[in-house]
This record gives C-alpha cells, structure tokens and sequence, in this order.
C-alpha cells in the first residue's frame, strides 16, 4: 500500500532523496530550493541515511564535490536554484563530459538580473546545452516521482550522464499538496545499487578521472556523450514503464491532455499546465476542442515524437517561461519548431508566448488569451504575430 | 627506457565507440608512452666525474628523469621525457650538471 501524504514539493524531493539513501550529498542554500538540503540535513542528523552530508561553501563546489564523490563510485546528489545552478555552470559540463550520473534537484527561479527570486525558467533553460538530461514537474508528486527515477535513468549504463529534475520554486516548491509515496523498501528495490565500470576508489584498477583530452580523442569523447544523450529516450521510456507497474502512474516523453480531437493545443511545461488544464475543461465544456501537451523531457529533447504529435493540430502556441534573448523566441519554441522543420512537419501555424517571468502570477485569464489567439488562428488561417509577450503590462 | 611491465594507453586512431567513456584512463603509469623530450631547448650533461652521487638531483625531477640504478646511484639522464627545465643543474651542490644549448 503506498503511504498517502500532503507535502511540499521541496520536502517531497527531500524524502525521495531519503529513500535514495545517496553516498554523499553536497549542497549550498538558496532560494526557493534551501529547504531541501534543510530537510535532508535533518535526515542526516536523525541518523535516518548513511550519507555524508557535504555542506560546501559554495555551489561551485557542491557540484565539484558531487564530481569527486561520484568519480569516487558512490552516488552524489545536490539541490539548487536561479544563480546557484549558474555558479555551478562550468562543472555542469565537467559532471556530463565525465560521464558521471549525479542528480540535481533544481528548483526553477528566475537567474538574475534584475535580483528577484522567484519562478521561471531561466535558470535549467540556460542549462540546457551542459549535456544534462532535464526532466520537469507539474506537482509534487511528480517532482517526488521523477526524481526516483532519476538515478536509474542516468546510471543507465546505455547512458552515464547526470539528471537535473526540476520543478517550479514557489508555486509547487512551497506550496503543500497530497502526494502518495513509496515505502522505503520498494524504492530501495526499484534505484538499485550503483555499480560503476570505473571507480576512483577502487584500489586494483587504478584509473585517471578527467585528464586533458586535446585533438586526438576529444571529438570521439563528445561524440560519444552525444550517443548517450540519443540513448536516453529509450531508457527514460523504459524506467518510466517499470515505475508504472509499480505504482501506477504513467510517464513518457510528454503528457497530451485533451488532445485527441483537438484543433489546437498549448504547449506548458511544469506548473503553468495544471492551470491550462483547467482551462481546457473549461473550454472544453463550451464545446471548444482545445488541448494541452506537457512535455516531461526536454533533455534529450523528443524530437520525432513531439513533431509527429503536434502534425495532428490546426495551431499550435510554445509557452516558453524563460526569454532567449535571440529577438526570435524562446527555447521551447526554437527547440519545437526546429523538431517539426526537420521532420517535414509544416501544417500547423506556431506561436510563441514568454510568459511568467520573474514569478508574474499566470492566471486562468492569461491561458484563456492563448486559446482564444490559437482558435481564432485555426479558423482564420492568420498569424499576425509570431513571437509575444503574455501578461506584460503594455 | 626500457620498461618492465607493458604500458597500455588509447590509441591514437581509436573509434568514438571504442573510446573510454568520459576520457577516464583506465591504464596506470602510461605517461611514459607520451615522449616529452623533444620539447626540449636546454639540454642537461651529467658530469660523472665530478658527481658525488649525494642524490639530490633525483626527487627535485618534476620529469622523474633521472634515472637509478640496481644499486641506487644515479645514471644518465632520460633524454625522452627530460624537458630540459633546468632544476636538477640549480639543485646540484657539486656543478656535476652543465646546462648546454640543445643541437650544439
Ligand atoms: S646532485 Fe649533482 S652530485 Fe648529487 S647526484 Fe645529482 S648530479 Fe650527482
Ligand atoms: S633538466 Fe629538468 S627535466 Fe631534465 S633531468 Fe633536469 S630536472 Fe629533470
């Protein structure tokens, strides 16, 4: 039976990490992801897990200890958000390059400037070409659940790469909600040991972690991080299939909701989808055949599935809750459009709205906006506007 | 230098799918195999008459360069991986290094 809670999304990621029961965390604090190092550091104290608990003066160096220790042959876990995630920039790359699967709780907020420390996605966005897989959250429960999943994903031996998971801080970070959870012994089955093939720790196979890697194989080595990325999809899909039967919550690449007579969708990562939701049924009620896709992965991104996906619709609008400053649109969109490009993907008219910055509160009416554009779109066949701004005062 | 056990490295024309992953060097003291000493501009000359074997010169190698006998008394030097750095000719209390112009 599972355990039925109501928690934060921060302390759900806490208990998960619990149940880990990782080799060595390493964390500094920051808003809003403080409370999960907080949380787990009480676990440590009650003598609940064997982990060491790092508390590192930077998150510089919480990354680079989770590097050593995950080298090392243990498990490494951290947590962080906004400027956290952009001081551990250059060891991000060091952790995937290496091959290493630490898992990073990342609590999205908005990367300064201007100084603000709520919600968007600015921060894992920037993060998105460091070589980390990146799943994302609408709830607490699924931040829990990705985040149990999260190991057997990136020690994949298919794959050997790190695990961001993240969640929206604030919105679902503090905010407490029901949950159900696993029991210890269950989630203990399902991660697993860690059984690297190569260990700094292990004394009769020395090896050397990180040497300087110039012209003659540095290509090779990122070519072949570029095949685990690839990789990837398949085993995601696969642990995701294994966690269903054990608990009968199903993930894959992206969730449709509503879609399957739809003339057009909203495309919404983590929370901002609970909202569309209800505004889909709302719609729906009124007879609108409107729909939502979530995606879960964005790294490695699900190209062939979203852009065969997304074919079946009139109009399509890219939410994207970070800006890429590229005078063009956003990173969702970008990543979304090119899918479909490539694939030859060219019925649907696609528009993009940033949205939510810096924690600007998205409401029922702002959704309503985007649907009524996408409807008016689909029966229109114009688009007067490609790249826009959702909610800004103008 | 003749070395007694087989040194084995990655290959230079090694596939990406044979490459270890995330460049770890599965393989211990393969630094050997990397010849440094054509970086060399300055060349260090053993002067073994005038050398009183005091040692000093051997741990100061950041090259391990100088090489040791079967009895522990120093021998020539390791023209394949000296750099020609210089800091044995400094260290010697007996001048029994010269320090020469390489190609002279
Ligand atoms: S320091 Fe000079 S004298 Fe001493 S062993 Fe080396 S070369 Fe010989
Ligand atoms: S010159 Fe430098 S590298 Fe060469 S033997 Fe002397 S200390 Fe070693």
């Amino acid at each position: 039976m599972a355990i039925r809670e109501r928690m934060s999304g921060n302390e759900a990621m806490a208990v998960a990490m619990k149940q880990i029961n990782p080799d060595v965390v390493a964390a500094f604090p920051i808003t809003p992801s403080t409370e999960v190092p907080q949380y787990f550091s009480q676990f440590v104290a009650d003598g609940v897990v064997d982990t060491e608990f790092v508390a590192v003066e930077s998150e510089h160096s919480a990354m680079s200890a989770c590097v050593g220790a995950q080298a090392a042959g243990g498990r490494a876990m951290t947590a962080t958000s906004a400027n956290g995630l952009a001081l551990m920039w250059e060891v991000l790359y060091i952790a995937a390059c290496s091959r290493l699967p630490i898992v990073l709780a990342c609590v999205n907020r908005t990367l300064s400037g201007p100084l603000n420390i709520h919600n968007d996605h600015s921060d894992s966005m920037g993060a998105r070409d460091s070589g980390w897989i990146q799943l994302y959250a609408e709830n607490n429960q699924e931040a829990y659940d990705n985040l149990l999943m999260a190991n057997r994903i990136g020690e994949h031996p298919d794959v050997m790469l790190p695990v961001m998971v993240c969640q929206d801080g604030f919105i679902t970070s503090h905010k407490i909600e029901n949950i159900e959870l696993l029991e210890d012994d269950k989630v203990k089955a399902f991660v697993g040991e860690y059984n690297p093939k190569y260990k700094l720790l292990d004394k009769n196979n020395p090896i050397s972690v990180g040497p300087l890697d110039l012209q003659a194989h540095c290509f090779e080595h990122k070519r072949q991080q570029a095949q685990a990325m690839m990789n990837a999809k398949k085993v995601i899909l696969e642990v995701s299939e294994e966690f269903y039967k054990l608990t009968g919550r199903k993930y894959g690449l992206f969730e449709e909701y509503k879609t399957d007579d739809a003339d057009v969708v909203a495309v919404i990562l983590n929370s901002t989808a609970g909202t569309a939701k209800y505004v889909v049924d709302q719609y729906r009620a009124q007879g609108k055949k409107v729909g939502l896709i979530k995606p879960r992965v964005f790294r490695p991104f699900p190209v062939d599935e979203i852009a065969a996906a997304l074919s079946r619709f009139k109009a399509v609008a890219v939410m994207d809750k970070a800006d890429s400053f590229n005078a063009a649109g956003g990173p969702l969109f970008t990543e979304i459009t090119s899918a479909m490009f490539a694939k030859g993907v060219f019925g649907p008219k696609v528009i993009n709205y940033i949205y939510g910055l810096g924690g600007r509160d998205v409401k029922c009416s702002d959704i309503e906006v985007v649907y009524d554009k996408l409807l008016d779109i689909a029966c229109t066949g114009k688009v007067d506007s490609v790249y826009n701004y959702l909610g800004v005062r103008e | 230098m003749s070395s007694k056990k087989e040194l084995k490295t990655i290959a230079p024309d090694v596939k990406w799918q044979d490459i270890t992953e995330g460049g770890v060097m599965p393989y211990a003291g393969n630094a050997e195999l990397f010849k440094t000493g054509d970086w060399r501009s300055m060349r260090p000359v053993w002067l073994q008459e005038k050398c009183k074997q005091c040692l000093l010169c051997y741990p100061v190698c950041p090259d391990t360069s100088i090489l040791i006998d079967e009895s522990g008394k120093r021998t020539d030097f390791d023209f394949d991986h000296c750099k020609g750095c210089g800091v044995c000719v400094k260290v010697c209390p007996f001048k029994a290094i010269d320090f020469v112009e390489e190609g002279k």
